[in-house]
C-alpha cells in the first residue's frame, strides 16, 4: 500500500476556558487518511468539529485551542512537531485552504493579481514578467475571462461565483498538493455552483491535488468526494468509500443524514434526527449520539464503541454491527 | 379551481437609478420585477424559486405590502391591497405574515421568546394580558418548543429552534398567508427536515398557505403544491410540483434541475452547465431574458419576449422552443 498523503491520527483538539475548568472537546480522536490526488468529504452538522479538525491540520487554531493529543502526518512529515516558521513554508506551498465567504477571504484593498500573486511570489520565487504569465495562467485556468485585464482589478469589481474562482487560483499558485476546501459553495447560487463544482474537478484532473470537501451537503459529497468521512460530537462515527456509505450506511446518523435529504419529484415524508447536538463541553456517557438515535440499546448509554472495521477501508463506531454480529 | 386566497396580476416593480451630485435625476430603471402574474389558493403553498437578484425577494415584499408596485393588482380575498389605507393595511398584515431565512437576525437579541411572541397580538388584537399569555403558550405548542421558553432569550436556542420562534411569531395572529423567504438556507441539512415537516404539518391542521421562496429545489419541490420559476423579474415556467418535477419544460428550468446536486453518487444526469452568471435587471436582454445563456437559443428569441403560454393543463412556459 502507497504511504497516504495525509494521515491523520488520533487527533484530539479541545478548547479550553474558564482557566482551564471547562473543556470543549471539539476534535476528541479523529482519524483518517487521504491519499494524492484523492476526494475526502468531511460531513456533520454545524459545530461537530469539522472546521477544528481542518484548523488543527493547518496549525492556526484559535487561541484557547489546543491540540492535546495525535499525529498529523503530511507527505512523510510530522506537522505537529513544525516550527511556526516551516508551518508558514507549508501553508501555501503544499497545503492551502478555500473558505465558505470569499469576500472575506480576499483584501478589498489589495488587487486580484497582488493576492493571486502572493503564494507564486513567496513560496516559488517567481518575479516580474513570469509572475505575471503565472497569475495569468491561473486566471485562465479558473475561467476568469480577459484575465490581463481583470487581474487589475479589485474583487468588488467581481461577481460572487468568480470571487470563488480567484479564491480558488489563490490556492493553486503555490502548487500545492492538498486543499481543504471548507463550505466552498454555500453563499452561490445553485447554477453557478455547479460551474464551481466542475472547475474544481477539471482543476484536480489537471493538477492532482487531494481534496478535503468541508461540507453539511450530502448532495456535494454524492457528487465530488471519492471517500466521506462522517463526524458527529467531535469524532468520526463512520467512514467508507463514498458509494459504501450511500448504499450500506452502518451507524444510525449516516442513515438519518442520507434520509433527511429531500428528493427532487418526491413527495414522501422525509425523515427528520430527533434532538440536538450534544453539547461538547459535557457530552452524555456511552456514544454521544444515544441519546438521538432510533435503535439505542442499553449498551449504548453505558460503553462508547470502538471504531471498528466492516470491510475495506469502511469502518464505524456503534455498538449495532458489533451486537448482530454476536446475535448471528 | 376555488377562488384565490391572493392574486397577483401583471405585477411590476422597478426601482429608479439615480445619477448626479445636486440634480439627482433618474435616468434608469432596474426591472426587478417585471410583470409576474400568480395566485395561492387557501392551504396551497406556491414555491419560488430562481437565482439571487430574479426578483424573488422584491416580488415577497410587494405581497407584505412593504414596497409599492410600480403596477399591477394584488388581490387578497377579493381586496386590492396595493389601495388600502392606515387601518385596512393593518388588518392585511394580521393576515399575512413573514419568516425570513436568518433566524439569527430575524429575532431581537434583548428581548424575551415571550415578548417577541406578544408583540403582533399587542399591534393586532385587543386581547387582554391573560389572552395574549395564553395565545403565545398555544403558537409555542403549535411548533413544538416548551412553554418556559417564553423566559428565555433568542441565544439560548439553536438556529433550528430560533426558526420555529419566527414561525411561531408569524402564526401568533392567526395569519392565513405566510411568506417564507429562504426559511431553511441557513439551517443545517438534518435541522432542514425538521422545520419543512413542521411546515407541512401546521399547514394540514391550520389550513394556512404559504409563498415558498427558495433556491434549493429538492426542497422547494418537496413543500410546494405548485412552483414558479423565475428569471430577471418574470416567470419564465409555472406549474405543478411533481408535473415540473417529471417534465421541466422551459430551458432554464431544465438546467436548474440539472444543477441541482444528486441525492445519491450513481444518480446521473445529463447536465447542462449554464455560461456565464445571472445579468442584472438593469439592462436586461433584449427578447426573451435569457437568451444569451441559453442553450437552445433561436434567432427570434432575441427579437420579441415569449409570452406565458398554457402548453399543458396548468402548466404554464414562456418559451418559443415549446
Amino acid at each position: 500500500m502507497p504511504t497516504p498523503l495525509l494521515q491523520v491520527d488520533n487527533l484530539r483538539t479541545h478548547f479550553f476556558g474558564f482557566r482551564g475548568q471547562r473543556a470543549v472537546k471539539a476534535v476528541d480522536g479523529v482519524s483518517f487518511s487521504l491519499e494524492a490526488g484523492q476526494t475526502l468529504g468531511l460531513v456533520g452538522e454545524s459545530g461537530c468539529g469539522k472546521t477544528t479538525t481542518c484548523h488543527s491540520i493547518f496549525r492556526i487554531l484559535p487561541p484557547g485551542a489546543e491540540v492535546i493529543g495525535g499525529s498529523v502526518t503530511f507527505a512523510g512529515e510530522d506537522l505537529m512537531q513544525k516550527s511556526p516558521r516551516d508551518m508558514r513554508r507549508i501553508r501555501g506551498r503544499d497545503m492551502a485552504m478555500i473558505l465558505q465567504d470569499p469576500m472575506a477571504s480576499l483584501n478589498p484593498l489589495f488587487t486580484i493579481f497582488d493576492q493571486v500573486a502572493e503564494p507564486a511570489y513567496f513560496h516559488l520565487g517567481l518575479r516580474r514578467q513570469n509572475l505575471r504569465s503565472r497569475v495569468a495562467e491561473l486566471l485562465h485556468m479558473v475561467r476568469i475571462p480577459s484575465p490581463d485585464t481583470r487581474m487589475h482589478e479589485y474583487p468588488h469589481q467581481m461577481s460572487g461565483g468568480m470571487r470563488q474562482r480567484i479564491v480558488g487560483a489563490t490556492a493553486l499558485a503555490g502548487g500545492p498538493k492538498l486543499i481543504i476546501a471548507d463550505e466552498p459553495t454555500t453563499n452561490l447560487d445553485v447554477t453557478i455552483q455547479l460551474q464551481y463544482l466542475n472547475l474544481l474537478k477539471d482543476l484536480q484532473r489537471q493538477t492532482g491535488v487531494a481534496l478535503i470537501f468541508v461540507t453539511h451537503d450530502l448532495g456535494i459529497v454524492a457528487k465530488m468526494c471519492d471517500r466521506v468521512a462522517v463526524m458527529y460530537a467531535g469524532k468520526i462515527v463512520e467512514q467508507g468509500s463514498v458509494r459504501t456509505i450511500y448504499n450500506h450506511p452502518q451507524h444510525p446518523y449516516t442513515e438519518g443524514l442520507i434520509k433527511s435529504v429531500p428528493r427532487i419529484g418526491s413527495k414522501s415524508d422525509l425523515y427528520a434526527i430527533p434532538g440536538q447536538p450534544p453539547d461538547l463541553a459535557n457530552l452524555p456517557p456511552g456514544c454521544a449520539f444515544a441519546p438521538r438515535c432510533r435503535e439505542v440499546m442499553a449498551l449504548c448509554c453505558r460503553d462508547e464503541p470502538e471504531e471498528i472495521v466492516l470491510a475495506d477501508g469502511h469502518r464505524s463506531r456503534c455498538w449495532l454491527p458489533v451486537q448482530e454480529g454476536i446475535d448471528g | 379551481m376555488a377562488d384565490p386566497l391572493l392574486e397577483a396580476r401583471d405585477l411590476t416593480k422597478y426601482f429608479p437609478v439615480k445619477a448626479g451630485l445636486v440634480f439627482r435625476r433618474v435616468n434608469q430603471w432596474i426591472r426587478a420585477v417585471d410583470g409576474v402574474t400568480f395566485s395561492i389558493a387557501a392551504g396551497e403553498t406556491l414555491g419560488l424559486v430562481g437565482e439571487s437578484g430574479c426578483g424573488k425577494t422584491t416580488t415577497a415584499k410587494l405581497i407584505l405590502a412593504q414596497e409599492a408596485a410600480t403596477s399591477g393588482v394584488i388581490r387578497f380575498r377579493d381586496q386590492d391591497i396595493t389601495a388600502l389605507q392606515k387601518r385596512d393595511l393593518m388588518d392585511y398584515r394580521k393576515s399575512v405574515q413573514v419568516v425570513f431565512q436568518d433566524p439569527y437576525s430575524s429575532l431581537s437579541p434583548r428581548m424575551r421568546v415571550g415578548e417577541i411572541l406578544a408583540e403582533p397580538l399587542e399591534i393586532h388584537t385587543s386581547l387582554s394580558r391573560a389572552g395574549i399569555r395564553a395565545r403565545v403558550g398555544e403558537v409555542l405548542e403549535l411548533v413544538g418548543l416548551p412553554a418556559d421558553s417564553v423566559r428565555l432569550f433568542p441565544h439560548e436556542f439553536s438556529g433550528g429552534q430560533r426558526q420555529r420562534i419566527a414561525i411561531a411569531r408569524a402564526l401568533a395572529t392567526e395569519a392565513r398567508l405566510i411568506v417564507l423567504d429562504e426559511p431553511v438556507s441557513a439551517l443545517d441539512v438534518s435541522i432542514r427536515a425538521h422545520i419543512i415537516t413542521l411546515l407541512e404539518d401546521l399547514q394540514q391542521t391550520l389550513g394556512v398557505s404559504y409563498l415558498f421562496i427558495g433556491h434549493d429545489l429538492a426542497a422547494v419541490a418537496h413543500i410546494s403544491h405548485r412552483i414558479a420559476v423565475m428569471y430577471l423579474g418574470k416567470i419564465v415556467e409555472m406549474a405543478d410540483s411533481l408535473d415540473l418535477c417529471a417534465q421541466p419544460l422551459h430551458p432554464y428550468t431544465k438546467a436548474l434541475f440539472a444543477a441541482s446536486l444528486p441525492s445519491h453518487p450513481d444518480e446521473e444526469k445529463d447536465e447542462i452547465v449554464l455560461s456565464g452568471e445571472v445579468p442584472t435587471a438593469l439592462n436586461p436582454p433584449s427578447g426573451c431574458h435569457f437568451h444569451p445563456r441559453c442553450p437552445i437559443a433561436m434567432p427570434h428569441c432575441s427579437g420579441e419576449e415569449p409570452p406565458l403560454t398554457e402548453v399543458a393543463p396548468n402548466h404554464w412556459v414562456a418559451c418559443y422552443a415549446v
